[in-house]
């Protein structure tokens, strides 16, 4: 919650003499108020647990956002709400781990593959990655193209192929969490936080240069331009004789490699499970939602925020009413809906 | 053109044969196939009603219908769920859709200010936190749902009386659909349809454009917790898994099948969903893998014709009709503009 108030105050005063501090914007900031002095207490009263609680949001919050940044990058230059973008996200960890358990022949009677080495882990990510891609672009060439600018039916072929895959998967994988060996050390030494698991901190990192990847393609390469004037106004761009449908697949390899590596960076972390793929679709929705569709930035900020509220209510919220998280999330879509009907930094398209 | 009495007979005349099937049909197949296509027919009923009025493709319903469902095995007795109220059951089915109409009226606000795509992503959105929250909070939706959910006396026992409850969806189902078709004509429904057809100028002659929006949100909340409440007392227990994302989809599907356009394809595409579903676990290629199947079924619909068997059926009567009218009757498309009054 900590990051939200913020935020908020920052849009309400970016809205200017427009935004009337209303009823339910004073109540929204008192809570907001209430859960930062809340949690700062809990801060105060333990260090350790606050920053590895804080770390443990932000790296989820790196692994949101791999996620979403692809959902967004795709829905902001075409228009096309991914709805397999979740099942993208599973199959990705699924495709990693069936290529690593070939890789290390596991003992059979162990549930858990061995320790991989870089080679048998980096091998399985970059199929993986690649393999969604191409599915990716084969999903937008064979069932999307011809349908352009028709935004519902692209929605529902992409629903009806989620289901397809969903099912394919459950069939051919089993609905048994499995975790994507690492070749990396468990857990490491961190000032204030104490030990710390490794994987998260190389999620974060990775999820960072992903960012600033983006960042640097998007407002530097002629791709980048493309997509840019492409967000803005696509028939012109189209008019100036650039080959927009060459972009389009351009954003969708990029978008489904994301996904994918997001899957396979969640199956290290935490596991590949049968039902992630409607779980991811959810979080995509609401960072995209939260932070405004197309908007890299808002991706970035809903995904902070999703991430933060996910670990700290997982932590401080009492026992009783601990089971009651996900309302949370609930909250953050309808306040900052009701302030900002197009996300944070949406515009209206 | 068929004349307005011939459609009153011609509905009358269903309905009738529909009050008979249960001394036709076995006691399986009035509970597994009739009654529950009623039941997900009443539900897609209210997915259809925001479409076709209001231009909107709502994937929240399945979350409200679980909002009702939840809410009546949590006030009555029953396996699993809070376990503190033993209400009397017509007063919990009550009260649970004034919470279901309650849930809806507060995400309609916020759902309302959105149009088209980002209506439907809201909604999703909404409808996966709803069956979040029971998933987590075990104290309301118990381990594995809440089983043994008591139901009203008068409806016998569901093995060996299932005519009952189904002639009851099936009175609560012609009650609705009536409705919906007196809805469209009062001023307050031309009022939504028009907010569908032209929101600025609505706005502009000094419609509420948002509340008219939240209300009508509301009604359709209203049908999915009928819904919802039928269904507990029909099947007499609910889990999270009765509303997660894929039943969510099916329900879209079912909606999709009989064209989003026509409150009366609700019922044509959850009994055709019902027969496939039945009928596709049976064939050993199938098997297992029905959800395959029924996904491939629905791409092929959403590939082929985007206004499902009642397009199809309206595309094949207006063809044959085409030089009396020019008025279009056919216009598909991808569904973000919804065409014709469902009372045309």
């Amino acid at each position: 919650m900590a990051s939200g108030s913020g935020l908020t105050a920052e849009v309400a005063s970016a809205l200017g003499p427009r935004a009337r501090l209303s009823g339910g914007t004073l109540f929204l900031l008192i809570i907001l108020l209430l859960a930062i002095v809340g949690i700062g207490i809990q801060a105060a009263a333990d260090a350790t647990l606050f920053a590895q609680i804080t770390l443990n949001g932000l790296s989820l919050a790196g692994l949101y956002f791999i996620v979403a940044s692809g959902f967004t990058l795709i829905f902001g230059l075409m228009r096309v709400v991914n709805m397999a973008h979740g099942s993208f996200y599973m199959l990705g960890g699924i495709i990693a781990y069936l290529v690593q358990e070939r890789m290390l022949n596991p003992d059979p009677t162990s549930f858990d593959l061995p320790q991989a080495t870089l080679t048998s882990f980096l091998i399985p990510l970059i199929v993986s990655m690649f393999s969604i891609a191409l599915l990716g672009v084969l999903i937008q060439q064979v069932f999307l193209r011809w349908n352009q600018g028709q935004e519902l039916r692209q929605a529902l072929i992409t629903i009806a192929l989620s289901i397809i895959i969903a099912d394919q998967a459950v069939a051919r994988f089993g609905g048994i969490a499995k975790e994507i060996s690492v070749p990396v050390r468990k857990s490491i030494q961190l000032p204030i936080v104490g030990m710390y698991g490794t994987t998260r901190l190389v999620l974060l990192l990775v999820a960072i240069v992903v960012g600033v990847a983006l960042v640097l393609i998007i407002s530097r390469t002629r791709f980048g331009m493309i997509v840019r004037a492409g967000v803005d106004d696509r028939q012109m761009v189209t008019a100036l004789g650039v080959n927009i449908q060459k972009v389009f697949v351009g954003a969708f390899f990029l978008g489904a490699l994301l996904a994918g590596l997001a899957g396979v960076l969640g199956g290290a972390v935490n596991s590949v499970n049968k039902s992630d793929d409607g779980k991811f679709l959810l979080i995509s929705l609401v960072i995209v939602i939260v932070g405004g569709m197309g908007s890299l930035t808002g991706a970035a900020v809903g995904a902070v925020l999703l991430g933060l509220i996910d670990s700290y209510s997982d932590v401080y919220l009492p026992d009783a009413i601990t089971n009651y998280g996900v309302l949370l999330t609930f909250f953050l879509l309808v306040f900052v809906l009701a302030v900002r009907p197009y996300g944070l930094f949406g515009r209206p398209g | 053109m068929i004349s307005a009495r011939l459609h009153w007979l011609i509905g009358i005349g269903i309905v009738i044969v529909a009050a008979v099937l249960p001394f036709v049909f076995s006691n399986f197949t009035t509970s597994q196939i009739l009654t529950r296509a009623l039941i997900l027919g009443l539900a897609a009923a209210s997915l259809i009603f925001l479409a076709s009025l209001g231009g909107w493709v709502s994937l929240a319903q399945l979350g409200l219908y679980g909002v009702a469902g939840f809410t009546v095995g949590n006030l009555v007795q029953a396996d699993g769920g809070a376990k503190v109220f033993a209400m009397d059951i017509w007063l919990a089915s009550l009260l649970a859709l004034v919470v279901t109409v309650l849930v809806g009226l507060l995400i309609g606000v916020i759902a309302s200010r959105s149009e088209g795509i980002y209506f439907l992503m809201i909604t999703l959105a909404f409808g996966v936190i709803i069956k979040l929250l029971f998933e987590k909070a075990t104290d309301l939706s118990g381990f594995g749902g809440i089983n043994q959910i008591i139901q009203p006396a008068v409806l016998g026992s569901a093995q060996l009386d299932p005519e009952r409850i189904y002639w009851v969806c099936l009175a609560i189902c012609v009650l609705v659909y009536l409705g919906i078709r007196y809805f469209a004509h009062t001023p307050f429904g031309l009022a939504f349809q028009g907010i569908r057809d032209n929101t600025p100028r609505m706005r502009a002659l000094g419609y509420n454009v948002t509340l008219i929006r939240t209300v009508a949100f509301g009604i359709a909340a209203f049908i999915a917790g009928l819904a919802g409440v039928l269904n507990v007392w029909w099947n007499t227990q609910i889990s999270p898994g009765t509303i997660d994302i894929g039943p969510v989809i099916f329900l879209l599907m079912i909606a999709i099948i009989g064209g989003l356009y026509r409150i009366e394809g609700a019922w044509v595409g959850a009994l055709i969903y019902v027969i496939l579903d039945n009928r596709l676990r049976s064939v050993d290629l199938v098997g297992e893998r029905v959800a395959t199947a029924l996904g491939i079924v629905f791409l092929l619909i959403v590939l082929l014709s985007p206004g499902g068997v009642m397009g199809i059926y309206k595309s094949l009567a207006s063809r044959w009709r085409r030089s009396r009218s020019e008025s279009g009757a056919a216009r598909d498309g991808d569904g973000t503009a919804a065409p014709t009054v469902a009372g045309d």
